[in-house]
């Protein structure tokens, strides 16, 4: 089976069901076929320099700084968006469902992502620091309704339902794919300087000098460590 | 209790050398969990695998588990066994027949619920009438809610199963629970020869981080589906969410079948691959069928086995593919409805030469020589049948 954007339907079969395997370690997926990992990358890189309003969005493992590798990849995060043109971050902070509905221009939601995707017409986005469970969701309800190429970098395994997805991905790969964006927007003569996208306009400022542990309400508790508590790595 | 170190798990299950005993399937599948490095046991002990959920109490007072206890009951034991799992920890039950179902409406939500756990299915019959005999037919209740199904023919089975369920249950792509099912009494309670990796050597912790969703945490699905159900409003959103759900379960399920290569040598086991004839049995059934192929043999009939120990994932391909070219394919259960042979039927293209039978059930056991009766029939050699006084 050919794994390619959709719209591929009502509810389509998952990829797994049409024989998509996940990649062994080394190799990564490109529309469904085990191929090398650079072949995938360059091609998720031309996907993003070329279709509309590529959006990266960060899960929960990029997102919550609970160990020092979760802040390196959210920094080669930022540094990746950095170098594709007019790049968005979308964050999918959590899975709760929301009511009655998301603002899709601030977050996006593993049980309704097409509503994002849609909203802002998104037609390539980067799936990093999602749980595989939500992520597969997510890959499969737009691949469902939408036409978005979608490029999952996963810390794990993969996902078969994206059209690139590479596995084993922390901040190190995440550099790596940087890297291939740069060379591949090169070779085809975009010029871009390299910036930060721009700041969510859903959100309200925060005045980050100024943030209490106390403006984190009923999760304040997950801040502030115990007397004499160690919290060690634990990814 | 001697001094267990972890191991890996590669190396426990593929490389660790193997110490021979001669044990019940009940001792096979206590020895297993012996050596997972389990954190907790919950069980309300029914009949007949009473014996399974004793001997782990057992293991528990000597040091092995961290906690067991016995559940209100089997709902209860299971719905514990959820919460166990979603907090973070390694968990053991088992039940059988009546059991089973009472437990089933928590047991079918564990893989949708992302639960890793391992669960003993020591089948007898289901009530009414009360019996407590041995009849697999449990096991087609089990067959549609999600789980890795796993047949086991003897205690050996029983151990590898076991053990192996664990660290399958436990992978990353995969996350949802095993059930290693067996015979009650035939392979629960009957002695066999059990090659055991050694007794102070334990699988690695359970790494709550390495999973697919987050641990316990109120807030997301599907806890927080439970408390306030976006699945339950009438709308597009809410259904899809639900079908993708439900498919990921399903892709988790068959993302299974490469791990069951890998630790348990393959979905099925082929005797004889140039067979004319083959006999297609899981569980204990597949014993009574490698007896037959020897009897077969014996008369000069090519007759061969295929052992189906993954009900689910289910091995379509590889079925498809051993009985391509059979003349006629004979199944022998132990149950009335006869669950395997509608799957065979269901998997193969020519499925009118597909025997459904002999079956037995109620707790008969079943005779080689009924198995025979089928290769009779199917090589067209007439027997006699006489009555001796």
């Amino acid at each position: 089976m050919k794994v390619v954007p959709g719209p591929a339907g009502y509810i389509p079969t998952p990829a797994v069901f049409e024989g998509v395997e996940l990649p062994p370690p080394g190799k990564a997926l490109l529309y469904g076929e085990i191929v090398d990992e650079e072949i995938a990358m360059r091609e998720a890189a031309k996907a993003l320099l070329t279709r509309r309003n590529p959006t990266i969005f960060p899960g929960p493992l990029v997102l919550w700084g609970w160990n020092a590798s979760a802040m390196e990849k959210a920094k080669a995060v930022l540094e990746l968006a950095m170098e594709i043109p007019n790049c968005r971050i979308i964050p999918m902070p959590d899975y709760r469902p929301k009511y009655p509905k998301i603002d899709p221009e601030a977050e996006i939601n593993p049980n309704h992502p097409n509503l994002t995707i849609l909203h802002n017409k998104i037609e390539v986005c980067i799936f990093v620091g999602v749980h595989c469970h939500y992520a597969n969701l997510s890959l499969r309800i737009i691949r469902a309704g939408t036409n978005c190429f979608t490029i999952a970098l996963c810390a794990e395994m993969g996902h078969e339902d994206a059209m690139v997805s590479l596995r084993d991905v922390h901040a190190e790969e995440i550099r790596r794919f940087k890297d291939v964006v740069v060379q591949v927007r090169e070779e085809l003569g975009i010029k871009w300087e390299p910036k930060l996208p721009p700041e969510n306009p859903s959100l309200p400022k925060e005045n980050w000098e100024a943030l209490s542990v106390l403006d984190y309400g009923e999760y304040s508790y997950l801040l502030i460590p115990r007397k004499g508590e160690y919290v060690p790595e634990s990814e | 209790m001697p001094e267990q170190r972890v191991v890996d798990a590669d190396y426990l299950l593929l490389e660790a050398p193997r110490e021979r005993k001669f044990i019940t399937g009940a001792q096979a599948m206590a020895e297993a969990v012996k050596r997972a490095n389990v954190d907790i046991a919950i069980a309300y002990p029914i009949t007949p695998q009473s014996e399974v959920m004793h001997l782990v109490g057992d293991l528990w007072a000597q040091g092995y588990l961290k906690d067991y206890y016995r559940a209100e009951e089997e709902y209860g034991a299971m719905s514990a066994i959820a919460g166990a799992v979603r907090g973070g920890v390694r968990a053991f039950t088992a039940t059988s027949g009546p059991g089973l179902l009472r437990g089933f409406e928590a047991i079918a939500s564990w893989p949708g619920h992302r639960i890793p756990a391992v669960l003993g299915v020591l089948t007898r019959v289901v009530n009414a009438p009360l019996s407590i005999q041995p009849d697999n037919i449990e096991i087609a209740y089990l067959l549609n809610c999600g789980m890795i199904v796993l047949h086991a023919e003897n205690q050996q089975d029983v151990f590898d199963f076991t053990l192996a369920g664990f660290v399958i249950s436990e992978k990353v792509d995969v996350y949802i629970p095993v059930a290693v099912c067996t015979e009650g009494f035939f392979v629960t309670h009957a002695k066999g020869y059990v090659n055991m990796t050694p007794e102070d050597m334990k699988l690695p912790p359970r790494d709550p981080y390495k999973a697919p969703v987050p641990p316990t945490d109120c807030e997301i699905p599907p806890a927080r589906i439970q408390r306030d159900a976006p699945v339950q409003k009438s709308n597009f959103m809410s259904y899809l969410i639900h079908a993708v759900w439900q498919q990921e379960v399903w892709a988790s399920n068959r993302r299974a079948m490469k791990y069951i290569y890998k630790y348990l040598g393959g979905p099925i086991e082929v005797v004889n691959p140039d067979a004319e004839v083959f006999i297609v049995a899981s569980g204990c059934a597949a014993a009574q069928g490698r007896e037959a192929v020897r009897y077969a043999q014996m008369e000069g009939l090519n007759v061969g086995l295929v052992k189906v120990k993954s009900i689910r994932p289910f091995p379509e391909k590889e079925i498809r593919e051993v009985l391509k070219k059979a003349k006629a394919v004979i199944v022998p259960e132990h149950n009335i409805i006869g669950w395997l042979a509608r799957e065979i039927k269901a998997t193969i293209p020519d499925n009118d030469k597909v025997i459904g039978g002999p079956r037995v059930y109620g707790g008969m056991t079943l005779p080689v020589e009924l198995i025979m009766e089928k290769i009779y029939d199917v090589f067209g050699i007439k027997k006699e049948r006489k009555v001796v006084v």
